[in-house]
């Protein structure tokens, strides 16, 4: 039956039919209908400290619950904050819809306060964005959107609406008949020809390697994943958004590639004859010198968005489609595969780089960032959700909690965006309420977005925040270190006393030097209530390794200087 | 190369923005776009010229059907088709001179829409070639002002470019 409702009415009636129970917003001038009418309906509102914040929280939350996230701005100044946190959501496919007021339609277009053009703005950072001037057409366009956010390759989506069509109001009821997009067709699939042109490459080839991306987890089809990968006896490299898409404790898992991959990985790669690409798109930070990339292989390309086929490597096959749903196509054809030798070969490059691992090395003396990421994988149970910030926490992180499922492990992957951390955590406990959230970041990061941890106490919320303190910007001084001759330009960063940054918002603050106090000060934090700081003081000088340098070939990597043999020098030196 | 595109979109206030968005923010150049409306009433039309290679072009493709008003991308650069430019072109015409650009006018099948005591506007329509030529003629005589339309495109054939169905062959076309 028809109801008489408000704009802003209509916002909330068919959030709540999209299921959506919690939003992350911000009030201001042009959104006030929408918060005037938020109390009548059963969605909660977490009120941020800053738009970014609510932007991340929604992201967050989005990649924690597969469900679509919510946030909601002002116009003006509020809806430019969400901006970096947009760009994040598109460039890790992140299903999120943003709703931002804008001024009266008649003052659109006029320079009027607070006024921004943020469809223009947004255009290249959404997946598509909507400008409504006219309250009959808020119902269409908020199915749109959650439709065009969660469906294909997920977005983010926005939707500005002028205060007037908040304000006005008009006979509503719900829509459920199907949605008509003519030029949206998200339902794509391969032709049987693009499979058995696939499976004939799979079949035949003697050193394959599945890399599995950000894709698996998006498409839910871990499983499938797993499957594939027994059934062929294929070895899986993870992106870094691809982690706990399959289990790092798996015989066939061989960890993250790339930029900061392990070593065996990334020659894997380069050795491999056919690289079996399961949603992913050959970033730069994946590569490395694409001229040199894998160049024994040929490519299988499975993408549910046509536009990353031959973007930047080119596939020998395409298969373009949902991946859980081509996998359980594909398995209809293959044959099981014996790769004993290659697995062998891989395995004996993988013991050969145990040497440089730190976490080998019984010296006591030194708190290195591997210990506490490895410390509070083995306290965790390996179960956390992990969100992290960026720079050296993020790979450290990657590199040393391993996973076993997914979601798990929630990051600002193609952006890279520092600050994401915190609230992005935030918005992960709110998407996955019974998991144990930390959101491990760096003393950098950590102070972009510190703010929300107003927000965190503000709701009571338990999570866990693990700083990893090194006193200087991580990332940026290890490429000083490396490429820059060590001129540490901007990067040392005196930061406050995190335990009272705690304290002063009503919570517990903790602080760890010793690496033999690692694990008792995380068991401590877990059973705190309420939201703790674990403030990490780590060498203050390590670096992220392996890594390829920028555009370097993915089998040039500087390495660890082997940890046993640099102790030992610290001790005689000592001992003179 | 030149490659004619042609976009069919929805008919919605955005839309050129989005496309022409998208052809800056991948760096690819665009040597004259047309849009306007079609035999269906939702659905506009743009004729799109741009410089480039096989491979980006399908890189565009991808790109353009990833827009949500896009409904129809078709490449007819190899298909035969009918391709149109229109030009308005002001030239000098001076009672001397004023017989000799009559003259090309007629040989070139233009016209004149407009005449002044020393000017002529003349409207010629054709492909590009037919055009060019035509003011590299008149140049001599003195162009004072001129504008174009930009190429439109439409296949040669008893059938519309709007198909009813999904054109997923397209999308296969992109894998090697």
């Amino acid at each position: 039956m028809k109801k008489k409702l408000t704009g802003a009415q209509i916002v909330w009636e068919s959030l709540v039919r999209e299921g959506v129970e919690v939003v992350f917003g911000y009030p201001g001038g042009a959104n006030l209908p929408l918060y005037d009418a938020l109390p009548n309906y059963p969605i909660h509102h977490v009120l941020v400290r800053h738009e970014q914040g609510a932007a991340h929280a929604a992201d967050g939350y989005a990649r924690a619950s597969r469900k679509v996230g919510v946030a909601i701005a002002t116009s003006g100044p509020g809806a430019t904050n969400l901006v970096t946190g947009i760009a994040t959501a598109m460039m890790d496919s992140s299903p999120t819809v943003f709703i931002t007021g804008q001024v009266m339609s008649k003052l659109i277009g006029y320079d009027a306060f607070q006024e921004i053009d943020v469809t223009g703005i947004t255009l290249p950072i959404t997946k598509h964005n909507y400008l409504v001037t006219d309250v009959r057409e808020i119902g269409a366009v908020v199915r749109e959107a959650f439709y065009i956010a969660r469906t294909g390759r997920p977005g983010p989506v926005l939707i500005d609406i002028s205060k007037d069509a908040q304000q006005n109001t008009t006979e509503w009821e719900y829509d459920d008949s199907p949605i008509q997009l003519p030029g949206y067709r998200p339902d794509l699939s391969p032709s049987r020809q693009d499979i058995q042109r696939a499976v004939e490459m799979i079949q035949s080839a003697s050193r394959p390697v599945i890399l599995a991306g950000n894709g698996v987890i998006a498409s839910g089809a871990m499983d499938e994943v797993l499957d594939f990968a027994e059934h062929t006896n294929t070895p899986v490299a993870m992106t870094l958004l691809g982690l706990g898409g399959f289990p790092a404790s798996h015989p066939l898992a061989l960890g993250m590639m790339g930029m900061h991959g392990e070593a065996w990985v990334n020659m894997a790669i380069q050795e491999a004859d056919l690289l079996i690409a399961f949603g992913m798109r050959f970033d730069d930070r994946v590569t490395g010198n694409l001229k040199t990339y894998a160049p024994k292989a040929r490519k299988i390309h499975f993408d549910i968005d046509p536009s990353e086929i031959n973007k930047n490597v080119p596939a020998d096959a395409a298969l373009i489609g949902d991946l859980g749903e081509t996998l359980r196509q594909v398995l209809d054809y293959i044959q099981p595969c014996d790769h004993r030798e290659w697995l062998e070969t891989i395995q004996q490059m993988k013991s050969e780089a145990s040497a440089y691992n730190i976490l080998n090395h019984a010296g006591q003396k030194h708190l290195y960032a591997a210990h506490v990421i490895d410390g509070l994988w083995r306290t965790t149970g390996g179960d956390a959700l992990i969100v992290t910030d960026v720079g050296q926490n993020q790979m450290w992180a990657a590199q040393y909690y391993k996973l076993d499922k997914s979601p798990r492990f929630i990051s600002s992957g193609g952006l890279g965006t520092m600050g994401f951390g915190l609230p992005a955590a935030i918005g992960a406990k709110f998407g996955s309420p019974n998991a144990e959230v930390w959101a491990i970041v760096g003393d950098g990061g950590f102070q972009m977005t510190q703010a929300e941890l107003a927000t965190a106490a503000q709701e009571g919320l338990k999570i866990n925040v693990a700083i990893i303190n090194n006193g200087y910007l991580g990332m940026v001084r290890q490429w000083q270190e490396f490429f820059y001759d060590r001129r540490y330009s901007a990067t040392p960063m005196r930061s406050p006393d995190f335990v009272k940054i705690a304290e002063a918002h009503g919570l517990t603050g903790l602080r760890v030097t010793r690496r033999a106090d690692i694990e008792a000060t995380i068991q401590k934090a877990r059973q705190i209530e309420g939201t703790v700081l674990v403030e990490f003081r780590v060498e203050k000088e390590d670096c992220v390794y392996p890594m390829v340098p920028s555009g370097a070939d993915l089998h040039n990597m500087i390495r660890r200087p082997v940890p046993s043999m640099v102790f030992e020098e610290e001790e005689q030196n000592e001992a003179e | 190369m030149k490659y004619t595109i042609v976009v069919l979109v929805e008919n919605k206030p955005g839309v050129l923005n989005r496309v022409a968005s998208l052809f800056r923010r991948r760096a690819f150049n665009i040597d004259s776009l047309t849009v306007g409306r079609t035999e269906v009433p939702d659905v506009s039309r743009m004729t799109i010229v741009v410089d480039s290679d096989e491979l980006n072009i399908e890189r565009l493709t991808a790109y353009l059907y990833k827009l949500v008003n896009v409904i129809q991308v078709n490449n007819l650069t190899t298909t035969p088709s009918v391709n149109r430019d229109l030009a308005l072109i002001k030239v000098q015409a001076s009672d001397e001179n004023r017989a000799h650009v009559m003259q090309i006018v007629d040989v070139f099948r233009a016209r004149i829409v407009d005449v002044t005591n020393n000017s002529l506007i003349v409207e010629i329509t054709g492909d590009e070639e037919k055009i060019e030529g035509f003011i590299e003629v008149l140049r001599p005589w003195g162009i004072i002002e001129m504008v174009r339309t930009g190429i439109v495109s439409m296949a040669r054939g008893g059938s519309s470019l709007l198909v009813e169905s999904f054109p997923v062959s397209n999308f296969s076309r992109v894998a090697v």
